[in-house]
């Protein structure tokens, strides 16, 4: 069966790569969103931060037994641990300056995280295997469809929605959007707002930990992971805006989708396509899709 | 990024100056001298990156955008120069304009779509095209891929001089980089780099003054991408070699980190800052993975408690903008 004198499986197969490569840049430049809505900075130690996520996952195997599962609960909060003391000990003095400080701040920090690692684990991939619940896959008729990879399709979905929901509809999300606005007025109204900070920072690099653990048993777990990754987030950050939640989540997954695509039909762009729609959305809406121009 | 700049604001007034001519006297003399000292090849390196964060300080000491993809113009420069030389056979003045050209050129189309973004979105944009540029270097038929253009021969300046030694070569680095030093000093005193630093300080403030800011912006970003690509085509001359190292995004963190240490907005703190960089890459070379971690930890501790810089400190001791 072919379609555009590709053969289906191909087709599929690449799309289905590029939603899973959607849902990193999903959850991750949503991690980033959360972050600058806050913060107004941009956090460059993102992509080491779902570097870490990945290593912990694998250290928890490897020194531990414990199973991917517990990873997916456990890496998140001890990544986001560790981000809640760089927020407290170093991005907190910056707040009060431009916030390019704590762009190149943030870029220090990721080249530390990733030159630690790389001394400690050399530059190759350490091999995560999919944990025996998921292995094996479907047949689909069109399309030969791992169990694992939907999986991380659905999983972060699921994420990304509830973070949708959670700072949208609730309570909690309300004070979070009111501090985002005014901190000083919702500091008056008795919410400790430097706390929420904390924590927002702490959430975000939660999410990026996250990512990175389910990309483990797709991609080698090594150093250097999340470090071209992070560029591509940014230019989906710029194409999206982030002045949406929603916004960043179908940007995300959108463009995996169009990165899978040029992959079947025009493979030399596939690592420079996202780069090219980031130019074209910047000539025709400066702003972004879903952003208001500050 | 008024905080650092506090410091270096008084510069404009008309005595200052010759502070800076004294200081720039030495620096000359200290080159011009050096290599009967230290290592030749060694200098001709410094002097290109200290051309390169000198370019780059000219957008962030000097307008206050931070652009995250310089390397681009770096790279770019140094694989046109190093092909013509190379492939073409053209003379080396001609290789090295070539190069320029063509990182001027790129400035011209990058700085009309990162300006059109502030703050961190100009960062986040220079980098992602700066990425692109990379690929393209990785996928170029001419760039020769992960092996880079290897063995370009230096030829003869002008047809006559023959550059092939490192004696032959070392003046014209050094008349380029002290050029370019020139330029750079020559644009921050002239009525558009007051406009400039009024940008810097006030870009809305400018705006009601009835600047076009975005064409300054964009004008130089278009020399500093240009003067980025003269330290690139030099040093792809020099050593005789146009990789993809030059390209990639540790280099434009690199260009940051030098002038982050040596001093945005002061003349000289991004030759210090290179310096500094380059020897210490020189001495930690054997180390691996720990040249990272290093540079990591000196951007860290600079944005934290070193926010003027080593040149900006030494100014604010001695009250006089260097």
């Amino acid at each position: 069966m072919e379609i555009f004198g590709v053969p289906t499986q191909a087709l599929f197969g690449q799309l289905l790569i590029g939603l899973i490569n959607g849902s990193f840049y999903a959850l991750l430049s949503l991690g980033l969103a959360v972050i600058f809505g806050l913060l107004n900075i941009i956090n460059f130690a993102h992509g080491a931060q779902y570097m870490m996520g990945a290593f912990v996952a694998y250290l928890l195997l490897a020194k531990l037994g414990l199973s991917y599962w517990w990873a997916l609960l456990l890496a998140p909060i001890i990544v986001g641990f560790t981000g809640v003391i760089i927020e407290r000990t170093m991005l907190k003095p910056l707040y009060k300056l431009d916030h390019l400080y704590g762009l190149l701040l943030t870029f220090g920090i990721a080249l530390v995280i990733q030159g630690l690692f790389r001394n400690e684990y050399g530059s190759s991939g350490q091999p995560y295997s999919v944990p025996p619940q998921l292995s094996g896959g479907r047949h689909l008729g069109f399309m030969f469809l791992p169990n694992y990879r939907a999986w991380v399709v659905f999983a972060s979905l699921v994420v990304c929605l509830l973070t949708w929901f959670v700072i949208e509809r609730t309570k909690l999300g309300a004070y979070l959007r009111a501090a985002t606005e005014n901190p000083t007025l919702v500091q008056a109204f008795g919410i400790n707002v430097p706390r929420m900070i904390t924590l927002t920072y702490g959430f975000g690099v939660g999410l990026a930990a996250l990512a990175g653990v389910m990309a483990a048993p797709i991609y080698q777990v090594s150093p250097q992971m999340g470090a071209d990754l992070i560029i591509v987030v940014f230019a989906v950050v710029v194409i999206g805006g982030m002045g949406s939640i929603m916004g960043s989540i179908v940007t995300g997954f959108g463009l995996g989708l169009i990165e899978g695509l040029t992959k079947v039909f025009y493979p030399e762009a596939s690592n420079t396509v996202i780069f090219v729609i980031m130019v074209i959305v910047l000539l025709l809406r400066p702003a972004g899709l879903f952003g208001t121009q500050k | 990024m008024a905080q650092t700049h506090t410091s270096a604001a008084p510069a404009v007034s008309n005595g200052s100056n010759r502070h800076q001519l004294i200081v720039f006297i030495l620096m000359a003399a200290f080159f011009a001298i050096a290599p009967a000292f230290v290592y030749p090849i060694f200098l001709m390196k410094l002097m290109c990156f200290a051309l390169f964060a000198c370019a780059f300080n000219l957008l962030i000491g000097y307008v206050g955008l931070l652009s995250f993809g310089h390397a681009m113009f770096l790279g770019l420069a140094g694989y046109v120069s190093a092909h013509a030389a190379k492939v073409w056979g053209v003379t080396p003045e001609v290789a090295i304009l070539l190069g320029t050209g063509c990182s001027g050129l790129l400035a011209v189309i990058t700085g009309y779509l990162a300006i059109k973004r502030q703050g961190i979105y100009f960062a986040m944009i220079t980098l992602a095209l700066a990425q692109m540029v990379f690929f393209f270097s990785l996928q170029a038929p001419f760039t020769g891929g992960e092996d880079g253009i290897q063995a370009v021969p230096r030829g003869r300046l002008f047809g006559v001089f023959d550059l092939g030694t490192a004696a032959g070569m070392y003046p014209v680095v050094l008349v380029i980089f002290l050029g370019g030093f020139l330029l750079i000093w020559r644009i921050i005193n002239s009525p558009f780099g007051q406009i400039l630093k009024a940008i810097r300080e006030n870009e809305p403030r400018a705006v009601s003054l009835g600047y076009d800011t975005d064409r300054y912006k964009h004008v130089a970003f278009i020399l500093s991408g240009t003067l980025a690509g003269l330290a690139g085509a030099t040093k792809s001359l020099v050593f005789q070699l146009a990789s993809l190292t030059d390209v990639h995004w540790t280099m434009s963190g690199e260009v940051v980190l030098m002038t982050l240490l040596g001093g945005m907005g002061t003349l000289f703190g991004p030759v210090v800052g290179a310096a500094v960089i380059v020897s210490m890459q020189n001495y930690l070379a054997q180390l691996g993975a720990w040249v990272t971690i290093v540079q990591g930890l000196v951007f860290v501790v600079c944005v934290l408690a070193f926010r003027r810089g080593i040149v900006g400190e030494i100014a604010n001791l001695i009250r006089k903008p260097l």
